[in-house]
């Protein structure tokens, strides 16, 4: 199996240079319109790019949807609602020329390995919502793809189904020895499955780089919210720090610290044992701080605060454009 | 039952109820109207069965044929992005506006003798359309052809563009993905626009009139029949009429359960 060699663009919706590794899975992760489902289905030929995406020594840009070995997993899922599960997966072998009986075979054993073998003769209205992305999922290796591209496999099933279908899900991509691109909104999918993580912003990509490396040193505020940090550009360097380590006050802090911020509430909500507060300032942030003291504060929405975060609680790296994923030492 | 809304207003009601029995009424004042007991002579006349089977038989064909041409047609519509497809859209669904007997006449234009087709087809073959039942089935094709393209093309696009893009991404060509995917995904409403052709072609009256004539056994459908007959024996055309009725309604019967889905 080989790894996917990147180079591409959709015009006017993103820019994308990145490499992977056979076996490697790559998180795809930014806020909504950042490109992310552009990127995927112009791997899969969906969506017309220029540029080159080489894998095995081919160029997938070259080929059609359909000459690609490429299997997407689409947010709807989209399985075929007239044919049983059994002929969804057995759809691509037939499709590619197997004969039914050997396609019949071959979606059965991709039931099997997802747990859904005896839904087999179900069509997809019977089934639930964590049992057709398994379905869809099959369906897509059951070609047995050089790519799987994943986009938003997890959202909208039920938490726990959620839950259950991610560890199964990293348990399946790490014995798949192609390359897959999982498009997620959550940090959790990018934290446990996958091996590095894409961030994209606005078109480009912000940063690449391990799930630690992304989620320690996050070069957007999305990403920042997405594990639960603030980031604020300081000059020439990035500032992360945790929700815990601001302090909230009416007044101009003492002492005036460099790191600090006049904003207004925008939104207070429990979290954990603290109460997580979100206060509109440039840039946004969050502060956790105990229950008492957002009382005391009479922290509601509108009210004008002062932020601070003291030198010592935070970890400052390099802000680079030109290189995204580097890691200042 | 009440509706928390409150009464359907009386000037929404009244014309709702008058419009139902404008639809209602002149039926069952014909099944009223009916010389019962000479029925059976009725139906046991040669041009009866002959005007009926012939009906039948070219309304049947012509179907088919849209089926054939029109599914193609209406996929193109449905599915290629082309500079002039609303334009072509518009053309199609020209005779569904025309008069029928403008469509004979310009069928007459194309395919009589003379026409800008009907004389190299005559040159080459030796046949014309006009005053046969090919000919028949031809003006019964160019007046339900629109209506089965625009259903079949309404059936297309219900049945969504990324189902195709699905099948393509698992390796199938456009046409294994318009006959294992399009096509059974839009089955109830092919069939939908096929029941609504077929009867379309078996009330066909002007546009074949005009184009091949009337006569007994090759081109005198019932609505010619019922119209010729009229003119000297009412009784008999009430009971002509009550046969279409019958055989319109029976269709409608037959396949609404099976494909077009209940209201």
């Amino acid at each position: 199996m080989s790894g996917l060699d990147v180079d591409l663009r959709v015009p006017g919706r993103v820019v994308a240079r990145f490499s992977l590794e056979p076996g490697e899975v790559l998180a795809v992760i930014g806020p909504n319109g950042a490109g992310k489902s552009s990127l995927v289905h112009a791997l899969a030929g969906l969506v017309p790019a220029e540029g080159s995406a080489v894998a095995d020594g081919t160029d997938l840009l070259s080929q059609s949807a359909r000459e690609r070995e490429v299997g997407l997993v689409f947010q709807q899922q989209l399985l075929f609602p007239h044919l049983t599960a059994l002929a969804n997966v057995a759809f691509g072998p037939r499709a590619r020329g197997v004969s039914r009986a050997d396609a019949e075979a071959r979606g059965q054993e991709w039931l099997d390995r997802f747990g859904v073998s005896d839904l087999a003769r179900r069509k997809p209205r019977e089934l639930s919502g964590g049992q057709a992305q398994r379905v869809a999922i099959a369906r897509a290796l059951a070609t047995q793809p050089k790519l799987l591209l994943l986009d938003e496999p997890l959202t909208g099933l039920d938490v726990k189904v959620a839950m259950a279908l991610r560890i199964e899900l990293g348990r399946h991509l790490a014995s798949y020895d192609g390359v897959t691109l999982l498009i997620t909104h959550h940090a959790i999918d990018a934290l446990t499955v996958a091996d590095r993580v894409l961030v994209l912003d606005n078109g480009t990509v912000a940063q690449i780089g391990t799930p630690e490396e992304v989620s320690q040193r996050p070069r957007t505020e999305h990403v920042a919210r997405l594990v639960g940090l603030n980031v604020v550009r300081d000059g020439d360097t990035l500032v992360s720090f945790t929700p815990e380590a601001v302090a909230i006050s009416l007044d101009e802090p003492v002492g005036s610290p460099r790191l600090r911020w006049q904003g207004r509430v925008e939104d207070v909500a429990p979290h954990g044992d603290a109460v997580r507060v979100l206060v509109r300032a440039d840039p946004d942030l969050i502060a956790d701080v105990t229950p008492a003291a957002a009382t005391e504060l009479d922290l509601t929405p509108g009210r004008e605060v002062w932020l601070s975060v003291k030198e010592t609680a935070v970890r400052r790296y390099r802000w680079d454009a030109e290189q995204p994923g580097t890691v200042a030492p | 039952m009440r509706d928390p809304l409150g009464r359907p207003p009386a000037l929404l009601l009244v014309p709702a109820a008058i419009a139902t029995g404008l639809l209602v009424v002149p039926l069952v004042a014909m099944v009223a109207a009916t010389d019962w007991a000479g029925l059976p002579d009725e139906l046991r006349s040669e041009p009866l069965r002959e005007a009926l089977w012939l009906s039948l038989t070219t309304a049947t064909a012509a179907a088919l044929i849209c089926l054939v041409l029109g599914l193609p047609l209406a996929w193109v519509l449905a599915r290629v992005d082309f500079r002039f497809r609303g334009a072509l859209r518009a053309l199609v669904s020209v005779p569904l506006v025309l008069p029928p007997v403008v469509a004979g006449v310009a069928l007459r234009t194309t395919f009589g003798r003379r026409g800008l087709l009907g004389e190299p087809i005559l040159d080459l073959t030796g046949f014309s359309f006009p005053f046969t039942t090919w000919g028949v089935v031809l003006s019964h094709v160019f007046v339900s052809l629109p209506f089965v393209v625009i259903a079949v093309e309404g059936a297309f696009r219900a049945a969504g563009r990324e189902y195709d893009a699905a099948a393509a991404t698992l390796g199938a060509s456009r046409w294994t993905a318009f006959r294992r995917v399009t096509v059974p995904l839009a089955f109830p409403g092919i069939m939908a626009g096929l029941v609504l052709g077929w009867a379309r072609a078996l009330g066909e009256f002007g546009a074949t009139i005009t184009f091949n004539g009337n006569y007994p056994g090759t081109t005198q459908v019932m609505p010619n029949l019922i119209y010729v007959t009229r003119q000297s024996d009412q009784d008999a055309a009430l009971a002509l009429s009550l046969v279409m009725l019958l055989v319109s309604v029976g269709v409608l019967l037959a396949l609404r359960d099976r494909w077009l889905g209940t209201p």
